[in-house]
């Protein structure tokens, strides 16, 4: 098999790094914004984002023979659909206080462009390890992202970090507010294209 | 009767300016950043979405609360419901291309996009979560319709512009497209407190 030769570590880093879900590619913005104002609320939206994409490249890989090419798109819907309803409400049962302030962006998972194109163009075609390797590639580039925005917004805004006071002050108080949300990810995304520019330079 | 029509229209304001989709519950940006470019994508998307939101989350209700509430099965919700709006927007699809061919070579490219937007998918999930009846719910999607088509068109007004400014190399097109939307939310955020409900 042709498929033996793929190289896990650089499937791993491909997702976080030159396909990056926000910085890269700009899809999946939603909760980008809407739960990254701590960064507690960051790493488990990240998490559950993480796990989704996994469970859902593991099923269709393996369902891959078995899904009519004509219908592939619903039944990809489905099975997305069916790992975000349980997500859903293992969040709900297991993190009550998160889950009331997040609970819409996690139903809306099921929206994301990145999980259904990674379904599509890597899961439809490969086997079962390579294509566990990229969800979870794809799902910690996600998380990588979620996290580093929350951390800078948590720190900036509120003067803590995962809840706990880091420095008594509010440096920036906009950067908790929504419109901050917008700035924050804005110059994250500028400084990532920048370094990582530089970074490809120096490899070429 | 007037009760009824004030708490429509509070609906409709809050839906589309105080509680604004994109710029207070950051929902549909990829369709933002996306179609924003250009004035005349963005005019043809709002329309397409305002349309095809309020047609589908009134079907949503329907199944929702004549279906899914009696047998109590409540938690496919949302299986459900993105299987209403990806089935209405092919037979929408399908039926304009064989009805109004001219309309379809003007939209349809639209449609193709409206099912990776949240808001379509996040209305009827709002609407089920707050037990909003039927007028209610499509007021709501209507507000939450222009309060997009609003955003959309005073995004691509000045991202037309930003086209001609010169912007460091690395915040080109979106990173710059944000922190502009940032600016604009901080406007937006005057509107809170308009109306309380």
């Amino acid at each position: 098999m042709l498929q033996k030769k793929i190289n896990y570590y650089e499937v791993i880093k491909n997702g976080i790094f030159k396909e990056n879900t926000i910085f890269k590619l700009a899809l999946s913005l939603c909760p980008s914004i809407a739960v990254t104002n701590n960064l507690r609320n960051g790493v488990l939206m990240g998490s559950a984002v993480l796990f989704v994409q996994v469970m859902v490249n593991i099923t269709i890989s393996i369902m891959r023979h078995f899904i009519h090419p004509r219908i592939r798109l619903p039944i990809f819907m489905l099975v997305i659909s069916g790992w975000v309803t349980v997500t859903d409400m293992s969040m709900a049962a297991f993190a009550p206080d998160a889950y009331k302030q997040m609970g819409l962006y996690i139903q809306l998972i099921v929206a994301f462009a990145s999980i259904l194109a990674r379904a599509e163009m890597f899961a439809s075609k490969n086997r079962f390890i390579p294509s566990m390797f990229d969800g979870i590639g794809m799902g910690l580039g996600f998380l990588f992202a979620l996290s580093l925005i929350s951390f800078f917004r948590e720190l900036l805004g509120k003067g803590s970090l995962w809840g706990y006071e880091i420095i008594n002050a509010k440096p920036l108080l906009i950067f908790i507010l929504p419109a901050g949300g917008f700035i924050a990810v804005g110059i994250l995304m500028g400084m990532f294209n920048w370094i990582y520019g530089k970074y490809e330079k120096k490899s070429s | 009767m007037s009760s009824e029509f004030t708490k429509v229209f509070e609906l409709i304001i809050s839906a589309s300016l105080i509680n604004n989709f994109v710029f207070t519950r950051f929902l549909g940006l990829c369709i933002f950043f996306g179609v924003s470019r250009r004035m005349e994508t963005a005019v043809g998307m709002s329309i397409t979405f305002t349309s095809v939101m309020m047609i589908s989350s009134g079907l949503s209700w329907l199944i929702f609360n004549y279906v899914l509430v009696p047998w109590d099965i409540t938690f496919l919700k949302i299986i459900i419901f993105i299987g209403i709006v990806a089935g209405f927007v092919q037979a929408s699809d399908t039926i304009m291309r064989k009805i109004s061919p001219v309309l379809y070579h003007k939209l349809g490219i639209y449609l193709a996009l409206i099912s990776t937007n949240c808001i379509i998918l996040a209305v009827p999930l709002i609407n089920a979560g707050e037990h909003y009846s039927f007028i209610e719910s499509i007021s709501f999607a209507f507000g939450s319709g222009i309060g997009f088509a609003l955003a959309l068109i005073i995004m691509a007004s000045i991202r037309e512009r930003l086209e001609l400014a010169d912007v460091p190399k690395p915040f080109r097109g979106t990173p710059i497209a944000f922190i502009v939307t940032g600016l604009i939310a901080l406007a937006f955020a005057g509107f809170s407190g308009l109306i309380k409900i």
